[in-house]
C-alpha cells in the first residue's frame, strides 16, 4: 500500500493531466457527435490524420500553432466525409468509420514517408513546450500540477464548461440533443437534423483533430506510425462513461488518463499489481456501471440511424 | 424455403449487382491509389505489376496470401453472422484474442493427446472462449439492453490486456525473457498444405465454416427466425421468436467464429502467443464482412482480396520503395466507394427537390 501512495506524486498528476488532454478533446468531440444521432468509430484514424497533417503544417510554416490549426483543419474535413456517408447517403456508420481508421491508418503511414523521406521519418518540428504560469506555478504540489502545463491543457479544460453551457444553456444545443433523440419530432417544430447532425459531426472531427495534433506536437514532437495507439477508440469508451456529459467526459477521461500515467510508474516503482490490469480497470469499470444502470438510460434514442424526410 | 428457379434468378441477379458494385469500387480505389502513387512521383502501373507478383506470383506467393485470407475469413464471418441478425460485432478483435489464448492454452498444456483429438480440442476451446466472450455482449444487450457497440469496445480492451498479462506473466514461456508463451505441441498443429509456406489446412476449415453458416442461415429454421430478429425486432417478437435468446445466440457464434480466426492463427501458422499479435483482423473483419455483403460465401472472396492486397504489398514495397500501408488506403477506400454508390441516388434525389 505505501508503495502504491509513493506513487502518486507530483510527477504523477502531472502526467495524467498531459495524459488526458488527448483524450478530453477527443471525447468532446464524441459526445457532440453521438449526441446529434451520429456515431463515430473513425475517431482513431482522424486523430492519426491530425497528428500527421499537424507535424507537416508545424514544419512548412515553422509555427506550432500554424500545425495545430492544420491539424484542426483536416479532422473537420475527414468528419465531413463521414457526415456525408452516414448522413446524407444513410449509409452505414459503424463500416463508413472502420473505412476511415483504415485510412488513416495507411494514408498517414504513407505519407510521412513519401514527404519526409524513409531515413527522416522523425523528424522533430516546431512544437508546443510547457507554459509556467507566473507566480501561480511556484505553489507547491499544485504549481506543477496545474500550472506548469502546455496551453492546450488549458484550452482542454476550459472546453469543458464551455460545453456544457452550450449543450444545456444555449438552443443550439438543445437543437443538438433533439436531434439524436427524435429528428423526426424535431424537424416538425424546424429544425433540420441534417444540417445540425452535420455541424455536430464536422465540430466533433474538429475536436478530434486537436486531440491528435497535441499528441504530436504536444507530447512527440514527431510522428509515429499509428501513434495514436487506440485513444480514438478509449475516447468512444470514454462517451459511455461520461454519459455523454462535458462534466462527466472530464471525469471519464482523468480515470483513463491516471489510470494510463498509473501504470507506467507502477511498472517502473514495482508495484505488485500487474499494469495490465490498471489499463483494464477503466473497460472493467465502464461496463459494470453500463450493468448497474442498464441500457435504458443510456444515450441519445436516435443514434446510429440515419434521418429521412418523411 | 422453397428453392424454386425464381428464387434462384432473384438471388442471381443480387449477386450479380453487388458484385458488378464491388469491382467497381475496387477499380476507382486502384484509380484513386494510382493518381498518389503518380504524385508521390512513382509509376503506378509496376507498382501494381509488383503487388500482383507479390500476391500472386508463384506457389509460394499464393500460399502465403491463403494464409493470410484465413484469419480474415473468421473475422469477416463472425461480423456478417451477427450483422444478419441486426447486431454490430466490433468485437472480433478482442474475441480472436480470447480465442487465441484458450487454443495456445490446451495446445501446450494438455499433453498425451494424438494429433487429430488434440486440433478438435484447441478448436473447441477457441471457438468457446470466442463465444463466451461475444455471448457476454449479447447477455448485456438481451439482459440489460446495453448496446453491443459499446460493450464489444470495451471488451475488446480487457480481452488484449489480459492476454498480454497472460503471457508476461503466467503462461510465459520460461525463462520469461520474451512477451511470449511456448511453442504449442506438435500435436495440436494444423497439418501444413504447401510446403514451406505458412498455408495450413486451416485455410479448408475456414471455407468450411462459410459454407456451413450460409447453409445454416439459409436453409435451417434457426437461419429464418435469425434473419427475421435481424430485419425486423418487431415482426420477430409477434411472430413468437425469442428475440433475447435469437441475440444472445447470434452474438455468442459471432464471437466463436472470430475466436476460430485466433485459433488458426495459433495452431495454425504462429505455435506460439505474443501479446499485440493481431494487426488488427478483428477490425478488418469489419470491412470484410461489408465488402462481402454479409454473404459467407462474399466473404470469402473479400477475405482473400484484403490478405492478397496486404501480402503482395510486401513486393510492391521491394520492387519501387513504396511504402506497405498504401495498401490500407487502397481497402479503405474500396470500403468508401461502395458506401458511395447511393450518391447517384442521392443526386437525383436532390435535383428533384430543387426542381420541385
Amino acid at each position: 500500500m505505501e508503495a502504491f501512495f509513493s506513487v502518486l506524486d507530483a510527477d504523477f498528476f502531472s502526467a495524467t493531466l498531459r495524459l488526458t488532454t488527448p483524450l478530453l478533446f477527443a471525447t468532446l468531440g464524441g459526445i457532440l457527435n453521438e449526441r446529434a444521432g451520429v456515431i463515430n468509430i473513425g475517431l482513431e484514424g482522424t486523430m492519426l490524420m491530425a497528428a500527421l497533417i499537424g507535424v507537416f503544417g508545424a514544419w512548412f510554416s515553422g509555427s506550432a500553432w500554424f500545425g495545430l490549426f492544420t491539424g484542426i483543419l483536416i479532422g473537420g474535413l475527414i468528419a465531413w466525409i463521414h457526415a456525408f456517408v452516414s448522413i446524407s447517403l444513410k449509409a452505414n456508420q459503424i463500416v463508413s468509420g472502420a473505412a476511415i481508421n483504415l485510412i488513416g491508418v495507411g494514408l498517414s503511414s504513407f505519407l510521412i514517408r513519401i514527404v519526409f523521406g524513409l531515413k527522416d521519418q522523425q523528424r522533430v518540428v516546431p512544437h508546443f513546450e510547457p507554459v509556467s504560469v507566473p507566480y501561480l506555478s511556484d505553489i507547491p504540489l499544485i504549481g506543477p500540477i496545474l500550472f506548469q502545463q502546455h496551453s492546450l491543457v488549458y484550452v482542454a479544460l476550459l472546453l469543458v464548461p464551455i460545453m456544457w453551457v452550450i449543450l444545456f444553456r444555449t438552443r443550439w444545443g438543445l437543437m443538438i440533443t433533439s436531434v439524436g433523440e427524435h429528428p423526426e419530432a424535431s424537424a416538425t417544430v424546424g429544425i433540420n437534423p441534417l444540417r445540425t447532425r452535420y455541424i455536430a459531426v464536422i465540430l466533433s472531427g474538429a475536436l478530434a483533430g486537436a486531440g491528435g495534433a497535441f499528441l504530436s506536437l504536444g507530447q512527440l514532437h514527431f510522428f509515429q506510425d499509428e501513434m495514436v495507439a487506440g485513444r480514438g477508440f478509449i475516447a468512444l469508451a470514454a462517451v459511455i462513461f461520461a454519459r455523454w456529459n462535458p462534466v462527466g467526459a472530464l471525469i471519464a477521461c482523468l480515470i483513463f488518463g491516471g489510470a494510463d500515467a498509473l501504470q507506467f510508474r507502477g511498472q517502473a516503482a514495482g508495484l505488485a499489481v500487474p499494469h495490465q490490469f490498471m489499463l483494464m480497470f477503466p473497460y472493467v469499470l465502464t461496463l459494470a456501471i453500463l450493468v448497474v444502470v442498464g441500457g435504458k438510460s443510456q444515450g441519445p434514442a436516435a443514434i446510429g440511424q440515419p434521418y429521412s424526410k418523411g | 424455403m422453397s428453392v424454386g428457379p425464381d428464387a434462384i434468378r432473384t438471388r442471381a441477379i443480387k449477386v450479380a449487382k453487388s458484385t458488378s458494385l464491388s469491382l467497381t469500387a475496387i477499380g476507382l480505389a486502384l484509380l484513386v491509389s494510382a493518381v498518389l502513387i503518380l504524385l508521390a512521383g512513382f509509376n503506378p502501373l509496376i507498382a501494381y505489376a509488383a503487388l500482383l507478383k507479390g500476391a500472386f506470383g508463384d506457389s509460394f506467393a499464393i500460399g502465403n496470401t491463403l494464409a493470410r485470407t484465413t484469419p480474415l475469413i473468421f473475422t469477416g464471418l463472425a461480423v456478417a453472422f451477427a450483422f444478419r441478425c441486426n447486431l454490430l460485432n466490433i468485437g472480433a478483435e478482442g474475441q480472436l484474442y480470447a480465442g487465441a489464448l484458450a487454443s495456445v492454452v490446451v495446445g501446450i498444456f494438455v499433453t498425451g493427446l494424438p494429433t487429430p483429438l488434440h486440433i478438435m480440442l484447441a478448436i473447441a476451446a477457441g471457438f468457446a472462449a470466442g463465444a463466451m466472450w461475444g455471448g457476454l455482449a449479447g447477455l448485456m444487450k438481451s439482459q440489460r439492453g446495453i448496446n453491443e457497440i459499446v460493450s464489444t469496445i470495451m471488451l475488446n480492451f480487457v480481452a488484449i490486456f489480459f492476454v498480454s498479462y497472460m503471457v508476461q506473466g503466467p503462461i510465459a514461456e520460461p525463462p520469461g525473457f520474451f512477451h511470449q508463451t511456448a511453442q504449442v505441441a506438435t500435436t495440436a498443429r494444423l497439418p501444413i498444405i504447401a510446403p514451406k509456406s505458412d498455408l495450413s489446412i486451416g485455410i479448408l476449415i475456414a471455407v468450411g465454416c462459410a459454407i456451413f453458416i450460409a447453409y445454416l442461415l439459409w436453409r435451417t429454421p434457426f437461419g429464418l427466425r435469425l434473419r427475421t430478429v435481424g430485419r425486423s425486432e418487431g415482426a420477430a417478437r409477434f411472430a413468437g421468436i425469442p428475440v433475447n435468446r435469437f441475440m444472445f445466440g447470434a452474438m455468442s457464434i459471432s464471437g466463436g467464429l472470430a475466436g476460430l480466426a485466433g485459433t488458426v492463427e495459433i495452431i495454425g501458422s504462429q505455435y506460439r502467443l505474443l501479446d499485440f499479435f493481431s494487426p488488427g483482423y478483428g477490425f478488418d473483419g469489419i470491412a470484410v464482412a461489408f465488402l462481402g455483403r454479409s454473404d459467407p460465401i462474399g466473404v470469402i472472396f473479400a477475405a482473400f482480396l484484403f490478405a492478397a492486397l496486404r501480402i503482395g504489398a510486401n513486393q510492391m514495397q521491394r520492387t519501387t520503395g513504396l511504402p506497405t500501408s498504401l495498401v490500407l488506403v487502397i481497402q479503405g477506400t474500396v470500403i468508401l466507394f461502395i458506401l458511395g454508390a447511393g450518391i447517384l441516388q442521392w443526386y437525383r434525389q436532390r435535383q428533384q427537390e430543387k426542381g420541385a
